[in-house]
């Protein structure tokens, strides 16, 4: 049998409730919406401009927002229809960001440039991944042709597709490993191919048995792409804890896994890839799992990029109970939106919608430094001295405490018998870090 | 739903929650200690329902009287006054005059706790702390032990009894099924071994302590005293000094305060032994037969410190200096 159990299991980390109820739910898509609105950054890096002005007729998978930074992301329409408006909107993180809003005329008339990409070598391939629109769909949205091209002085020998879904309630990934997995096979094929990597493991966690199962049977005898089975452990699917599980390496604080010779890509991701290659559509829709205990119907959809999740949440059926906390992501390291006209994006792979009992937090009491924090985290740190340092207002001394090496999962606030925002501080912190050092460059 | 509903709740996250709170944590501590209360009533009667409701009746008073002068908000509910009123009443002589208790009550929560700012804020486990500040003050009504049940006479604790160079004692020391089971003279709730390892298992099960603290530091009381504690090298009577006096009380309810110990498990390790080393070394040198209660202090003022050197080594990261 082509299956491996995890080399290395990583320290810390917190049985979470899996809630992936929506697991059988096959994925439906969703008809094309009125209005849809395309934020211009949807990646991490600089912002895009948009190319197209009010007014303006544009066609399914045409590009409407580029940039010249390295790390910029193209946007694309999902629709074909007309440019209403450009204007900024301030979105959950908290940020202003140009969007453009497209009124669908419903033809979905395909744009004349989308054709298959010629790629003939690594430098074509990674023009065509860029051009894609394509990030990290996991969730952090990291540029996909920059990771894919690390620097000529780390050789990378080992690409790992991560299939752990760790997050409770999210099944987006789950659907794609069960309906598409050759196309996952296939994805990962053509990296390998224009990377020149010869291993590959596909990492999945031991909750999802049948997609186990599944590439078990179609990789047997495939002894370049292997199946690693996860402990079902949050947060596995974290890149380091899963690099580590596969290949027992350690990515050095403050690097990227191409540092040890490691490149980490979603199986969303993966599978993107070999339909892009094939057919030149951009990356314009996603599947994104519905649910919640204020979803009448929870779902699996395959959503435009720039629905809104008023539309998402009509379409399954509406609230059955007033909703208190909208979840863009899981209920870990998902972002809670303030308003339904905010719209699917690159990243989003669930929207969750939680009752008033569901959504209310315990209130904070005091830190009583039982050490469960510094038990759950998968990093290894202490995030009560961490919070200590932000609520005495001394954000610098947060450094020796190894704040920048959080990855935010969330361990340490799940865990928390005082309800402190942990993870919350530790934000505070890294965000005041950064001002404090562009301040000191200028 | 309009956008921007002030009913939206837009926190950060993680969004969920396991479910533990510290008055939950409280509340298994208190059962824990449910079967080492049982055996006291049994064994020291009235005395031990007189001065468990003094004490702990003492110790929540203070702490609502407390709160309510600073002007905070009442704390009464985490059970955490009620906690160590509980345990200042087991580190008692059933004998102790109930006003004498109080007083310890009040010292514990007002001077030890309230005054360094509540919960999580105090360096010393307040309990202890009472307990050594009604030592001093009233030496000898402290170290007046009766015989269990029946027969109330004053006795000498085990461990006085087996104590070298100290005062004469001419009792027999009790078998050690007997002090397994907590027939034998001794503070309130730390003479029955066997309830409070009942007790234990509880903490350790639901998760509210782990061993790292309780095993080193009985294993290093256990090593020294075998070692040390005999005629000869290699030939003290380890187990006796493993369930007399208050070393399994000490070892699993008081060292292991979430407060006063250290949050990782070097520091944890470092606190046990630490511990383990001062009791054997007051109990086999020291002016004292029992030696858990200073041996605990002595290690809380050190915990600030051992925090800061055994702080664990981010993953993928270098040491960190705190």
């Amino acid at each position: 049998m082509n299956i491996t159990e995890a080399l290395k299991i990583f320290k810390g980390g917190v049985p979470v409730p899996h809630t992936k109820r929506t697991e059988e739910c096959e994925v439906i898509t969703m008809p094309v919406p009125k209005t849809l609105i395309f934020p211009m950054v949807q990646h991490l890096g600089a912002p895009c401009l948009p190319l197209i002005k009010k007014g303006d007729y544009v066609k399914v998978g045409q590009k409407i927002g580029d940039a010249e930074s390295p790390m910029a992301v193209p946007v694309h329409s999902s629709v074909s229809g007309t440019v209403k408006d450009i204007r900024s909107i301030l979105y959950a993180g908290g940020t202003d960001v140009m969007s453009v809003e497209i009124e669908s005329d419903g033809l979905q008339v395909v744009h004349e440039l989308v054709a298959p990409p010629v790629c003939t070598d690594k430098k074509e391939f990674l023009k065509a991944i860029r051009e894609s629109g394509l990030v990290g769909l996991g969730g952090a949205g990291f540029p996909a042709a920059i990771k894919l091209s690390p620097p000529p002085d780390k050789p990378v020998d080992v690409l790992i597709i991560n299939g752990a879904e760790c997050e409770p309630f999210i099944t987006s990934d789950y659907r794609e490993m069960i309906d598409n997995p050759l196309r996952i096979i296939e994805g990962a094929e053509i990296i390998m191919n224009f990377t020149g990597i010869k291993n590959a493991f596909i990492g999945i966690e031991s909750n999802k048995p049948k997609a186990i199962e599944k590439f078990c049977s179609l990789l047997a005898g495939n002894s370049a792409i292997r199946v690693v089975k996860l402990p079902s452990r949050y947060p596995q699917g974290g890149e380091k804890q899963l690099i580590y599980a596969i290949t027992g390496r350690i990515v050095p604080a403050g690097k990227l896994p191409s540092e040890i010779g490691a490149l980490v890509h979603n199986v969303s991701t993966t599978s993107f890839i070999a339909q892009y290659i094939k057919t030149g559509m951009p990356l314009i829709k996603k599947k994104v799992t519905v649910d919640g205990s204020a979803v009448r119907e929870p779902k699996n959809l395959e959503v435009l990029i720039g629905t809104q999740l008023q539309d998402v949440f009509d379409f399954c059926g509406g609230f059955k109970e007033e909703p208190h906390k909208i979840i863009m992501g899981g209920p870990m390291m998902g972002v809670a939106q303030f308003s339904l006209t905010n719209t699917v994006v690159k990243q989003t792979n669930a929207l969750l919608a939680f009752n008033k009992k569901d959504a209310t937090m315990a209130a904070e009491s005091v830190c009583i430094k039982c050490g469960k924090c510094v038990e759950a985290c998968p990093m290894n740190l202490a995030p009560l001295f961490i919070s200590g340092c932000v609520e005495k207002n001394q954000v610098s001394d947060t450094v020796q405490y190894g704040v920048n090496d959080c990855i935010e999962c969330g361990c340490c606030s799940f865990v928390c018998p005082a309800s402190r925002h942990l993870v919350q501080s530790i934000r505070y912190a890294k965000a005041e870090l950064r001002k404090l050092a562009h301040k000191a460059k200028k | 739903m309009n956008p921007n509903d002030p009913s939206m709740i837009a926190g950060s996250s993680p969004h969920l929650k396991s479910g533990q709170t510290t008055s939950i944590i409280m509340r298994d501590v208190l059962i824990a200690l449910v079967p080492a209360t049982l055996a006291s009533l049994y064994f020291f009667r009235l005395n031990a329902v007189f001065l468990i409701l003094t004490t702990i009746i003492s110790c929540v008073l203070a702490e609502y009287v407390a709160n309510k002068v600073m002007k905070k908000p009442v704390t009464i509910g985490d059970y955490s006054a009620a906690v160590t009123g509980l345990l200042l009443a087991f580190n008692l002589p059933p004998s102790l005059p109930l006003w004498m208790a109080a007083t310890g009550g009040v010292f514990a929560i007002i001077i030890t706790k309230q005054l360094f700012g509540g919960l999580g804020m105090n360096f010393i486990n307040p309990a202890l702390a009472a307990r050594a500040f009604l030592m001093a003050s009233w030496p000898v009504a402290m170290t007046t032990w009766t015989k269990t049940a029946v027969d109330a006479a004053t006795s000498a604790t085990p461990l006085a009894i087996i104590k070298k160079g100290g005062e004469v004692v001419t009792d027999i020391p009790p078998a050690i099924t007997n002090l397994f089971l907590g027939n034998v003279p001794g503070s309130l709730g730390e003479t029955s071994a066997l309830a409070l390892l009942i007790g234990a298992v509880y903490l350790v099960v639901r998760r509210v302590i782990t061993l790292e603290i309780p095993l080193t530091f009985i294993g290093t009381v256990a090593l020294m005293t075998w070692i040390l504690g005999g005629d000869s090298l290699f030939s003290g009577n380890f187990l006796y000094h493993v369930f007399a006096g208050g070393l399994i009380l000490g070892a699993f309810y008081m060292a292991t305060d979430y407060t006063t110990s250290p949050v990782s498990t070097a520091g944890k390790i470092i606190m046990g032994t630490g511990c383990g080393i001062l009791t054997a070394v007051i109990r086999l040198y020291g002016g004292y037969p029992e030696g858990v209660c200073y041996s605990i202090l002595l290690m809380n003022l050190a915990v600030p410190l051992i925090d800061k050197y055994t702080l664990p080594k981010s993953f993928g990261g270098g040491k960190i200096h705190a």
